[in-house]
């Protein structure tokens, strides 16, 4: 087990470090940002000085090795616009990102695990045929232009929930969360519906086909000819089953909604991780393009070790498999 | 014994009229069951023998009431401890099963949850049916363990299906069917996916445990050596019927269906030595929406225009009935 | 199928069985099982009056939204159903260009869809020449692809997306490119495991044995066969470049400005939303969702029947 373990480690150790070179020399030929950060004005000695600044007249490999050196250490360079160290201005906007993550991944499995299994327990009802249907219109629907239907009734025409921004925030181990507040519920409502309606779509769909695929196995009629209840052998047999393809989706599933939070944040105004990379898309901020992408891959890289970790736990099958 | 039926000790434990089985597919009816009747005494075990697509296994769960949509028991009794199984609730049907009627799966592998324990799956067979506490159940499962033969029931208690062999996982079936002393064992061919030899263990411990309970046992299997070692009687289906049917001594000695004629001829020691085996020409027909007539007919080489009417049952012997209008006049050597 | 002056022998010794073409019956008995499902004939009949409407866009359109000199600031921002200054009625208002609403949507409709089946079409013909190869050929070069095609996947197409279009700037055949990028990867999967399937089959061992070219080999008997889960992730693939393109427009980073796709429409009028002039987003985003939803009713009753456990 624990050889397994490492060799993942070192696995993962490989990617970020594989990803960190593709990224760097990646962002480092988007555009000119000289052009975009100093204003048409400045004089030759100014233009050098800010270039030198920057490390930008330096060959390639070396703004590499540099970079590296400075990841080590901790610093993934400043920030060109806010003049910040980039990581730390990536990782203050981590925590909103985050909880609008969890908020919409809970959404998707409290609401789309139930809906699904009752789908494939009765796929010919009408009840399963509506909710099919409109889970095709779930994983249709581009979240952006739902994020707009959806301030557009609920603030904007009947007044009930805020229609930007992130709501108050309290202090909890140092970081600061909006969800533990009802100001901050208020605000976080909309956009994690909205970022959660693609993966409640998806999550509903599996848990409907794994359902229907386990119902046609052996061990579920074996189950029924022992007596016993349809509660106890949909609810331990068959759920047992299926929760394990589930949950190995959803935890690769969190890494894609903290991406994908991009286009929610851009709407709902939300000042997480998303909204700072598109801004800095705009305007080539290329430390913190880079510190949030080796973000984005670290945080992936573990979310796949802790997936896989969890699958083996699940599934006795491979867990005992792998020991002997 | 729990069983609190007044049924007296001579009366059949089982008792199936004219059941009839039906599934209603897009492409037509497929009469998977279509007017079987046998009985099964207490104690007494039946050999049910068909190729696959012959409607046994569907027998089976028609009598356990596990028949899904698009199929359902369309007409005839199923007698059980004189209640008819086909006209109960879903509710009464659930406090029989397990219980007073077990039923033993053909794959062991998948009749088993992978991922739960055995202890799990044996401790909650018995909870379903008696209000006892866990580590009760748990003993009950211990003891099932060791009556079917298994060495250190403690260890296989905590493992998982998959750490078993298949064997051994067919026992705890057969162990899990046991532990409420039915008075009906339905076993749809248990030990067709097992090597010989275990096969042979188990049949042995199977007619031991009927014999020493008074279970009635149904084996459901194609392979006619093993009812020939093990059955009091047997019939014999085809395409939803039985065509042959008494005790297993005068079918198998004595058969006079072509079908059965041809089974008993197709097994490779029932031939003297550098005899040509005896192959049954054709293929099983397509059972939806069967003609009328015998269904035999397109592979009978005795088969004419009366038997385009369905055959009726004559019975040549005491204990041996039949359904052809042309029996065989040679026996099987 | 003949093997005729391919085959290096005279004669084959026993003629391979060869998948079989698609007959009348077998065509017949696929559009019946699915025209079983209301839903998805409807899906395929709007989406056809969609195309349609797409193409002959410049003739049904009652004004050409590019043509500066055929807009008046002054119709800008209408409500559905004003009149123009000439008395031509704005079924659908107007932009804050003074765009008409309608022609704006089939024009916009016109760019979405090149954009998106477009891209759709050339990323399954790459994606699928590399999945085919890598599960005939085996070995580490199919490792190595499916490498490569597990880092494409593992990562959101958004992120991806959004990367290259910083790289490479606006401009409709960046965003294909960009879709494409994003795309190719699951059309490698999916025909790699069919392919390596299918590569055990009998038909595939009395090809090689007859020495047919491996190309022959991989277009002619492999791939007729690998179709049908292609067939299906083409629709889905198609319905959802078409909605990374119009997330990528609503972004800025996708199409530019002077032809505007349904996104960028969308894009457009978002600042009204507030003020509740909200035809300029809304129904652009209503054209897009029926466009987006109609394609995936149609591959979705597509997935059902084209399943391999369905068919075997």
């Amino acid at each position: 087990m624990t050889t397994w373990l490492l060799r993942r480690i070192l696995q993962a150790l490989l990617i970020v470090g594989a990803m960190s070179v593709t990224v760097f020399v990646a962002v480092n030929v988007i555009g000119d940002p000289v052009e975009v950060l100093i204003s048409p004005e400045a004089t030759q000695e100014e233009r050098a000085r800010i270039i030198a600044n920057l490390g930008l007249d330096q060959p390639l490999w070396k703004q590499y090795l540099n970079f590296v050196s400075d990841a080590l250490q901790g610093s993934l360079g400043n920030s060109f616009v806010y003049n910040e160290p980039a990581l730390e201005l990536v990782l203050s906007r981590l925590p909103a990102t985050l909880e609008l993550a969890v908020f919409a991944l809970l959404i998707a499995i409290l609401v789309g695990i139930p809906l699904g299994l009752y789908a494939g327990l009765k796929p010919e009802s009408k009840a399963s045929r509506t909710i099919m249907a409109g889970s095709i219109l779930g994983f249709s629907l581009p979240t952006f232009w739902v994020g707009l239907v959806m301030i557009m009734v609920f603030a904007v025409q009947l007044g009930w929930l805020p229609s930007s921004g992130r709501g108050e925030t309290v202090e909890v181990l140092g970081v600061r969360w909006s969800f533990l507040t009802a100001d901050g519920l208020q605000h976080m409502l909309l956009p994690a519906v909205n970022l959660a309606l693609f993966k409640l779509s998806m999550v509903l769909r599996l848990t409907r086909a794994g359902t229907r695929e386990t119902l046609s196995m052996d061990y579920v009629k074996f189950a029924r000819a022992k007596g016993l209840t349809p509660a106890r052998v949909i609810g331990v047999h068959v759920l047992k089953n299926i929760m394990i393809p589930i949950v190995t989706v959803l935890g690769l599933e969190l890494g894609s909604l903290i991406a994908f939070a991009v286009v929610t944040e851009t709407i709902f105004a939300w000042p997480g991780m998303g909204k700072l990379i598109v801004d800095s898309i705009y305007v080539l901020d290329r430390p913190v393009i880079v510190a949030y992408l080796m973000m984005i891959v670290l945080l992936f890289v573990t979310l796949n070790l802790i997936v896989d970790i969890l699958y083996s736990v699940l599934d006795p099958r491979v867990r005992l498999e792998s020991r002997s | 014994m729990t069983a609190a039926s007044v049924t007296d000790r001579t009366s059949p434990t089982l008792e199936v009229q004219d059941l009839k089985t039906h599934f209603f597919l897009k492409g037509g009816v497929l009469r998977a069951v279509d007017g079987v009747s046998f009985s099964v005494g207490r104690g007494k075990i039946l050999g049910l023998v068909g190729e696959s697509g012959s409607g046994k296994s569907i027998t089976g769960f028609s009598i356990i009431g596990l028949v899904d949509p698009p199929g359902r028991i369309t007409g005839g009794r199923i007698l059980f401890q004189n209640r008819d199984l086909s006209k109960l609730s879903e509710k009464e049907m659930r406090q029989l099963r397990g219980n007073r009627i077990a039923m033993i799966f053909q794959d062991p592998m998948m009749t088993l949850n992978p991922v739960l324990r055995i202890d799990t799956q044996m401790v909650e067979a018995v909870l379903a049916h008696d209000k006892v506490s866990k580590q009760e159940a748990r003993a009950r499962a211990r003891d099932a363990l060791g009556m079917v033969g298994i060495p250190s029931p403690e260890e296989r208690l905590s493992a998982y299906p998959h750490q078993l062999s298949g064997g051994m996982r067919q026992r705890v079936a057969i162990a899990i069917s046991m532990l409420h002393r039915p008075d009906l064992i339905i076993a749809d061919e248990p030990t067709t996916a097992l090597d010989v030899t275990i096969q042979a263990q188990i049949l042995a411990e199977v007619q031991k445990l009927a014999r020493d309970h008074g279970t009635a046992l149904i084996w459901i299997t194609h392979d006619l050596s093993v009812v020939a070692g093990l059955a009091d009687e047997v019939a014999v289906m085809y395409a939803g019927r039985i065509v042959e049917q008494g005790n297993v001594d005068a079918v198998l000695d004595r058969s006079l269906h072509p079908y059965t004629h041809g089974l008993i001829g197709s097994v490779p020691s029932q031939n003297r030595a550098r005899k040509r085996l005896v192959q049954i020409p054709g293929m099983t027909p397509n059972l939806l929406d069967l003609p009328p007539g015998c269904a035999f007919r397109s592979r009978c080489a005795r088969a004419d225009s009366a038997c385009e009417e369905d055959p009726p049952i004559t019975k040549p012997e005491r204990d041996h009935a039949l359904r052809c209008f042309h029996p065989q006049r040679e026996y099987a050597a | 199928m003949s093997i005729g002056a391919d085959s290096e022998l005279s004669a084959p010794a026993i003629p391979p069985p060869v998948p079989k073409p698609l007959e009348e019956s077998a065509l017949r008995a696929f559009w019946q099982q699915f025209a079983s499902s209301k839903l998805a004939l409807t899906g395929l009949v709007v989406f056809g009056i969609i195309a349609l409407a797409a193409v002959f866009a410049p003739w049904i359109a009652p004004q050409n939204p590019y043509d500066l000199a055929q807009l008046s600031i002054m119709d800008s921002r209408l409500p559905p159903g004003e009149a123009s200054m000439d008395g031509y009625t704005y079924w659908l208002g107007t932009d804050d260009q003074g765009r008409d609403m309608v022609s704006a949507m089939l024009y916009g409709l016109r760019i979405s869809l090149m954009v998106g089946v477009g891209s759709a079409v050339l990323a399954c013909i790459f994606g699928t020449c590399l999945g085919l190869f890598a599960g005939y050929v085996g070995g580490w070069v199919e490792g190595l692809i499916m490498r490569v095609v597990d880092l494409f996947l593992s990562f959101p197409a958004i992120l991806v997306a959004l990367m290259i279009l910083a790289f490479l700037g606006n401009g409709v055949m960046n965003v294909v490119l960009a879709i494409i990028v994003v795309e190719w990867a699951y059309y490698s999967r999916a025909v790699r495991g069919t392919a390596l399937v299918e590569r055990q089959r009998e038909y595939i061992e009395a090809a090689e044995c007859l020495v047919l070219p491996p190309r022959r080999i991989l277009f002619r008997h492999l791939m007729p066969n690998c179709l049908p889960p292609l067939i299906v992730i083409a629709t889905m693939q198609v319905a959802r470049a078409i909605s990374l393109e119009a997330t990528l427009s609503f972004l800025g980073l996708g199409v530019p400005i002077t032809e505007p796709s349904l996104g960028l429409l969308i894009a457009n009028g978002y600042q009204y939303m507030l003020s509740g002039r909200y035809w300029i987003s809304f129904y652009p985003g209503v054209a897009l969702l029926i466009t987006i939803v109609s394609i995936n009713l149609v591959g979705d009753h597509l997935r059902d029947i084209l399943n391999p456990r369905n068919q075997r």
